[in-house]
């Protein structure tokens, strides 16, 4: 039997990863892959509850972020491609226009 | 039953006069503005004739209010008016010697510009004047007091495009302010301790103490922050120094204002004030001291004077200090004799002189006149007149009243008396070197008897500033009627106006004391057993002759006799040294040339008060108010805060960097923190 | 006993893939290392008793999403990361702050004891926890709402995605045409 805990803690440990990724990496595509990541570590944790308390709706709702999920790649992937275009560029530091 | 003798026209009409002159004047021919000056102090004067004629049927003292002013708890303040026996030898001096002064001026400014403007300010003038003499609480008198100031003020600047004029009025005013803070804190402690401003409430509530012989009180007190007025109104020291500059001012105003009327404001107020004074025999003593004092001081400089001007200036402040001289020996109605004989043979002399300076074509220095007396004689008697006057020869009316003073100095103590003998010959001598050095010997000057264009001491030459410009006329020539007149009533004046004071030791019956007797009677503090043998306090009773507590009418001769050779002691000494043995004064200068060189820069007193008190004070104003208060605190901490706010604002910009990671960053940060809250909350 | 040794293991390889994923320069290296996460969090969800949710993780996570991260960085020559200055507020306070709270939750988690959580298969149950037939219950009946919007929200995803991708001036000449 594996305590609770333990998979909230891995969790958190890919949800921190993410935030990580997100703070230190410049490539727009890594920076959107560390944004997935954190969701994940953010599914485990329903999963994991949903296992806890018998009941089903956490894994429905893994279901509900998944789609979101998706959604959100295809928009955000969508947008990197039109930046690119402008830009020319991937690094997020230099898509700095509203600054003041 | 008390008549309404409606004594609130006498100030009000020379008021209209003003509004009239001053508001329309500018479009009115001079016929006009010097018709409606006229008529209004004319008015007055007559009004003033009116009510002395009804005086001896009223019961007194008269009091009219025309109005309720201030009410506020138990304090109150009316508009009302007060006659008496004091204000109405007061009010006939006002506006006697004032109309006949508003005639003389209509001929001495006619050719000047700004006519109609001066004319509504000594309408002004005569309005505050008549407040201040006739106004029954002393909030009214000071209306008139601090309105006269204002006058003074604007006509001394007349010519206000003249940097020195400009000045001296700004002088005179500052200088009159500083008294009037006396004045003002006398009112405070009146109010506090009687409850009122009235004269009547105040002296009644008076008269109850007894004289405090024992250190200051709250009544001496009181009469030493009226002093302090007093000296700042009436130019006495420390106070004195306006008024030499205020003859910058044209010469109708410095008879006027400077001679004849405003500066005996203060003379007045002491006199009206004698129940608080005589209570407060301390204070008494430092009004006499002061007086004698000034009259010494002001004499001395006068004697070192080239300016024929500023001669009768300082004469002015001497006689001034004799005035001060009779309160302080509680001899006001002494004092106030002088204020009426002064008025006339002063105003005379101002007068003369202007009809002098007139004649000259605009010089005022002694040295550069001489041998007048031909050429403009009728100003050369008058003013003869007024020089014996003023030099106290009898039987001309400065005689009777300097006289009466010195000898109820001398029964104070014999010091007043000698410092007050001392300054008569003095005033005798300078009074007479100006008449020998004016119209005796051979003319100095540069007035041709043809048609000159001469240099004048001022020089501005604005239509409306231009002092006295006579160029075109040339010539040494008499002053025109108008200008003669009053000289002439003045004259008259001087000579006839001390007999209604002659004292018994000559054979009169001093009927102006018994007069003014029935004012400064019954007043007197409670009996002090010190009283008789101390000098400095104050005798009881200021009625008629035979009530001398120390000696007889053979010593009163004696004394009246010593005045009179002083007097002609000192006529003397002028005509030897300006007449006979001209080259002597030019060897005493020489020989005791410091001294003379201290007395000619009027003991450098002007220069002391601008080094100690006016440039300090500038000083204070520019570096510590102004850079330091001002600029740098008031305005710095503007600034700072303002300054702040834009480096605040400029810091935190900053965080607007257009980076999304370090948007990134901050959330992450906000979002450790609320995660941090919770866990906290959740274990606890 | 064997749960633990399961969870262990693919909870390192889940650990592993993320720190590579935050070590690797290169794009593509990223998004293979989190196909691998995918995986092992598949294999996590199985032994949590979610079977359909694992199928569908691999399925929709691993099989569609990861692979359009590949094919944009392949469309995109995505080279390797520059070295560019960056904020400084993100690496020097959001990492560390970061970690501070990751590991604030671990210590608050472990001490609380939860308790342990078990396979989905009782001997008691006929059938598995998460069996499809009971989600599609919930999902169709208690949740149809929150469907529906998906659904539609994927709808307009799909809309956005095509015309911000688009080649400029392609929309308007369709638009054009059509």
């Amino acid at each position: 039997m594996v305590p609770l805990s333990l998979y909230l803690v891995l969790s958190g440990i890919l949800f921190a990863c993410g935030v990580t990724g997100f703070l230190i990496k410049r490539n727009i595509i890594t920076i959107f892959m560390s944004i997935e990541l954190m969701l994940n570590g953010v599914n485990l944790s329903f999963v994991a509850f949903a296992a806890k308390w018998q009941n089903l709706s956490g894994q429905v709702f893994v279901f509900f972020v998944m789609v979101v999920a998706a959604a959100e790649a295809a928009v955000g992937l969508a947008i990197i491609i039109a930046v690119f275009r402008t830009r020319e560029t991937l690094n997020i530091d230099q898509v700095n226009l509203l600054k003041l | 039953m008390t008549p309404n003798l409606h004594l609130w026209l006498i100030p009000i009409l020379p008021l209209v006069g003003a509004a009239i002159n001053g508001l329309l004047g500018k479009r009115f021919s001079r016929q006009l503005v010097a018709t409606v000056a006229l008529a209004f102090s004319g008015a007055a004067f007559a009004m003033s004739l009116w009510v002395a004629a009804r005086f001896s049927s009223l019961p007194l003292p008269h009091v009219e209010t025309i109005g309720t002013w201030l009410r506020s708890g138990a304090f109150s303040a009316d508009f009302s008016f007060y006659l008496d026996q004091l204000s109405l030898v007061m009010l006939l001096v006002v506006t006697g010697v004032g109309f006949l002064i508003h005639i003389y001026s209509v001929g001495y400014m006619w050719e000047e510009g700004g006519f109609y403007r001066f004319f509504s300010y000594l309408n002004l003038f005569m309005f505050f004047m008549l407040t201040l003499v006739l106004a029954s609480n002393y909030l009214l008198m000071f209306i008139g007091w601090e309105g006269v100031g204002l006058a003074s003020y604007l006509l001394i600047g007349f010519w206000f495009t003249k940097d020195s004029a400009a000045a001296a009025g700004k002088k005179a005013f500052i200088v009159n302010r500083i008294g009037d803070f006396g004045f003002l804190i006398a009112l405070f402690l009146m109010i506090k301790h009687f409850g009122s401003l009235d004269f009547q409430k105040v002296f009644e509530a008076a008269k109850p103490f007894a004289a405090e012989t024992m250190g200051i009180g709250f009544l001496s007190a009181i009469a030493l922050l009226l002093m302090v007025g007093a000296a700042g109104k009436s130019a006495q020291i420390p106070l004195y120094v306006w008024l030499p500059d205020a003859m910058e001012g044209p010469t109708p105003v410095s008879a006027l204002i400077h001679a004849a009327t405003m500066v005996t404001a203060g003379v007045y107020m002491v006199a009206r004030s004698h129940v608080i004074f005589e209570r407060a025999p301390s204070t008494l003593m430092v009004v006499a001291i002061i007086g004698a004092l000034t009259a010494f001081f002001a004499a001395t400089i006068g004697i070192a004077q080239t300016d024929i001007k500023k001669v009768l200036a300082y004469s002015t402040i001497s006689q001034l200090g004799y005035m001060f001289l009779a309160c302080g020996v509680a001899a006001f109605s002494a004092g106030i004799f002088h204020l009426m004989t002064h008025a006339f043979f002063k105003g005379l002399l101002f007068l003369a002189a202007g009809s002098v300076i007139h004649a000259v074509g605009g010089e005022q220095d002694m040295r550069k006149m001489g041998g007048l007396r031909k050429q403009i004689p009728v100003t050369f008697w008058t003013m003869t007149f007024g020089t014996f006057a003023i030099a106290g020869i009898p039987p001309l009316a400065g005689f009777f009243s300097k006289d009466e003073i010195l000898w109820r100095a001398y029964q104070a103590s014999w010091v007043y008396w000698l410092v007050g003998a001392v300054t008569a010959f003095i005033t005798s001598f300078y009074m007479f070197r100006l008449w020998f050095m004016t119209f005796f010997g051979e003319y100095r000057g540069a007035a041709g008897a043809s048609h000159g264009h001469e240099e004048h001491t001022n020089d501005a030459r604005a239509r409306v500033s231009a002092p006295h410009g006579h160029g075109s006329h040339g010539g040494i020539h008499e002053s025109p009627k108008v200008m003669l007149v009053p000289l002439i009533i003045l004259a008259v004046l001087s000579i006839i106006g001390g007999w209604i004071g002659v004292p018994g030791s000559l054979g009169g019956s001093n009927r102006f004391d018994k007069f003014l007797g029935p004012v400064f009677r019954s007043s007197a503090p409670a009996v002090n057993p010190e009283r008789a043998q101390s000098g400095e306090a104050a005798p009881p009773e200021q009625t008629t002759e035979g009530a001398e507590p120390k000696t007889g009418p053979a010593t009163e001769l004696i004394f009246t006799g010593i005045s009179v050779a002083l007097a002609f002691l000192g006529l003397f000494l002028a005509w030897l040294l300006y007449q006979r043995r001209p080259e002597l004064p030019d060897l005493i200068v020489a020989r005791f040339h410091g001294l003379y060189s201290s007395v000619a820069h009027k003991y450098w007193i002007d220069e002391m008060y601008s080094a100690i008190l006016v440039r300090p004070l500038i000083t204070l104003s520019r570096v510590v108010l102004w850079r330091t208060v001002d600029q740098g605190l008031i305005d710095g901490t503007l600034d700072a805060s303002a300054d702040s706010a834009r480096e605040l604002s400029d810091e935190v910009r900053h965080m607007q960097s257009g980076n999304v990671r370090s948007y990134a960053g901050w959330v992450a940060i906000g979002a450790t923190g609320v995660i941090a809250y919770m866990v906290w909350v959740g274990t606890k | 006993m064997l749960h633990l040794i399961l969870f262990s293991v693919f909870g390192l390889i889940c650990v592993g893939g993320a720190v590579n994923l935050l070590v690797q320069r290169h794009p593509i290296n990223s998004a293979l290392s989190l196909v691998v996460v995918m995986g092992s969090l598949a294999v996590e969800y199985l032994l949590l008793g979610a079977e359909f949710v694992a199928a569908v993780q691999v399925i929709v996570y691993a099989g569609a999403i990861m692979v359009l991260f590949v094919f944009v960085i392949m469309l995109l020559n995505a080279g390797e990361e520059e070295h560019t200055q960056g904020s400084r507020v993100a690496t020097l306070v959001g990492i560390p702050g970061m970690l501070a709270a990751a590991v604030m939750i671990c210590w608050a988690l472990i001490r609380s004891q939860q308790g342990s959580v078990a396979l989905g298969v009782t001997p008691e149950s006929t059938k598995a926890f998460g069996n499809p037939a009971d989600i599609a219950q919930l999902l169709f009946h208690d949740f149809l709402l929150p469907f529906e919007v998906t659904s539609i929200l994927v709808l307009i995803a799909i809309m956005g995605a095509v015309v911000l991708a688009a080649r400029p001036g392609t929309v308007q000449e369709t638009k054009k045409e059509g």
